[in-house]
């Protein structure tokens, strides 16, 4: 198949402006999945992606949205790639990524906890991780649920507020 | 970003003619991915070998959303439904791992063409081609039950994991290194359940004193190597799951003591059977719901 590039939009900056489908006030760029941007065989768009948490359903959404806003922008071959190594980790968001979380009511996640070579140690106690509330900015907030709505998140209120809100939480 | 919705957006991506309905069957997870085998390694050993890891998984996951409706709380349906996703797109990994290395026993003839080698292995094996331990096999009994087999199995699945990320099968190490950050969060939740329930009531203790004994016994397999995980282990890629049994057994003393429940007697290693595609009737059973659509609309799509 002969392709012809028509473009002249940096595939770049069109594939990071390509937004998380379940948490669409910020890009995949900013959210740290996209790994790669670049263009092999003079014509084809390789983008290299990488899954957030092995089940996240919105990865075949992300994929087909690259292929789509890379093809919108006249780039007719594209190629989406998965890259499992080295492990998606909350600390690859963005401080842009982390404001934008903020200012949807998100409280964006604390630096992810070190994983060494050894064992993983146990964690037994109920209040490891805190956040402050995104709504009134209150540091006193108490955890609802370890999981929520997403794969990424988990479900915490605020004491002064009251009011419940999502965490990202760290991995 | 576009006027569409994302079903439409997905359907154009792949053609427009519709998907295959019964697996995800949007994308393949390995797509880009190298699945080179290794110098020196049996390609159908690793293929048997994803197939172990990836069944546990594969069938933990429907026990533990059989709690969707009925847990106690709304927010631990949640979280069981969480731990049981995050299962499922491991199993969709070493799955599509075992299908690269052309491992799909009578799979691939019963499945048709056009389904994905993660669908065709989850969907068209029979259960003597499963090899899942007995522990992720065993109904779930009672909440606390439920929560104790998940803290064994979380336990034992990390320690295997941890170690797993030196495996020189790079796309192994790659799954396992993703899977430690989950399953540590299984573990630790279900850890916490444990303790709540344990160190709870009189009632919730009895429970979860009670599922610890009825989940015991399903240790006995866990650390004996199949012949499969020896010539693994030797070439590198596999761990041998005897070098686990110490680190799993103190991690499960440590929460048990801490809940204030009774240990038993760790059962003496037997030889491995799921392992080995020998199970009880519960997973035929089991495997009737979560195959029987797709096995009687093979071809179906929507």
């Amino acid at each position: 198949m002969v392709s012809v590039m028509t473009s002249t939009a940096d595939p770049r900056v069109v594939a990071e402006s390509v937004t998380d489908p379940e948490l669409p006030m910020i890009s995949l760029a900013d959210l740290g999945v996209l790994r790669d941007v670049r263009i092999e065989r003079e014509s084809t768009v390789v983008v290299e992606i990488t899954p957030t948490y092995t089940g996240c359903p919105a990865m075949g959404v992300m994929r087909a949205d690259l292929v789509h806003a890379l093809h919108e922008a006249g780039y007719p071959d594209v190629d989406v790639r998965t890259v499992l190594a080295p492990a998606w980790s909350t600390d690859w968001i963005t401080a842009d990524g982390r404001r934008k979380l903020l200012e949807a009511g998100i409280a964006p996640p604390a630096p992810a906890p070190v994983r060494s070579a050894g064992p993983v140690p146990l964690q037994l106690g109920q209040t490891r991780r805190t956040a402050s509330c995104p709504l009134c900015g209150s540091a006193d907030t108490e955890e609802l649920s370890e999981f929520s709505a997403t794969a990424c998140k988990a479900l915490r209120r605020c004491r002064s507020c009251r009011e419940p809100f999502e965490h990202v939480k760290e991995i | 970003m576009h006027e569409e919705t994302v079903y439409d957006a997905l359907d154009q991506a792949h053609g427009g003619e519709g998907h295959w309905a019964f697996g995800t069957g949007f994308d393949d997870p390995l797509a880009g991915v190298d699945t080179t085998v290794p110098d020196g390694v049996d390609p159908a050993d690793l293929g048997t070998y994803c197939l172990m890891l990836g069944d546990d998984a594969l069938v933990l996951a429907p026990r533990l959303t059989r709690w969707v409706t009925r847990a106690p709380e709304l927010e631990e349906e949640v979280a069981l439904a969480n731990v049981a996703l995050d299962l499922l797109g491991q199993a969709r990994l070493l799955l599509a791992r075992a299908g690269s290395v052309g491992v799909l026993g009578r799979s691939r003839t019963l499945a048709g063409g056009t389904i994905p080698d993660e669908d065709a292995l989850a969907y068209f094996r029979d259960p003597d081609e499963f090899r899942c331990a007995a522990l992720v096999v065993a109904p779930n009994g009672d909440f606390a039950q439920t929560l104790v087999r998940l803290l064994a199995a979380a336990t034992w699945r990390l320690a295997l994991f941890s170690r797993l990320r030196d495996s020189r099968d790079p796309v192994l190490a790659a799954i396992a290194a993703k899977g430690v950050n989950e399953l540590a969060y299984h573990r630790d939740h279900a850890g916490r359940w444990v303790l709540r329930l344990g160190d709870g009531t009189a009632e919730s203790h009895r429970r979860a004193q009670a599922g610890v004994d009825a989940v015991w016994p399903l240790l006995a397999d866990l650390f004996t190597a199949t012949d499969v995980e020896a010539r693994l282990t030797a070439a590198g890629v596999a761990v041998d799951p005897a070098t686990v049994r110490d680190e799993v057994r103190a991690v499960l003393d440590e929460v048990l003591t801490r809940a204030t429940l009774r240990l038993p007697d760790w059962p003496a290693d037997v030889a491995p059977s799921g392992r080995l595609g020998r199970h009880g009737p519960e997973l035929p059973a089991l495997l009737g719901d979560l195959q029987g659509l797709a096995r009687a609309h093979p071809e179906a799509t929507w």
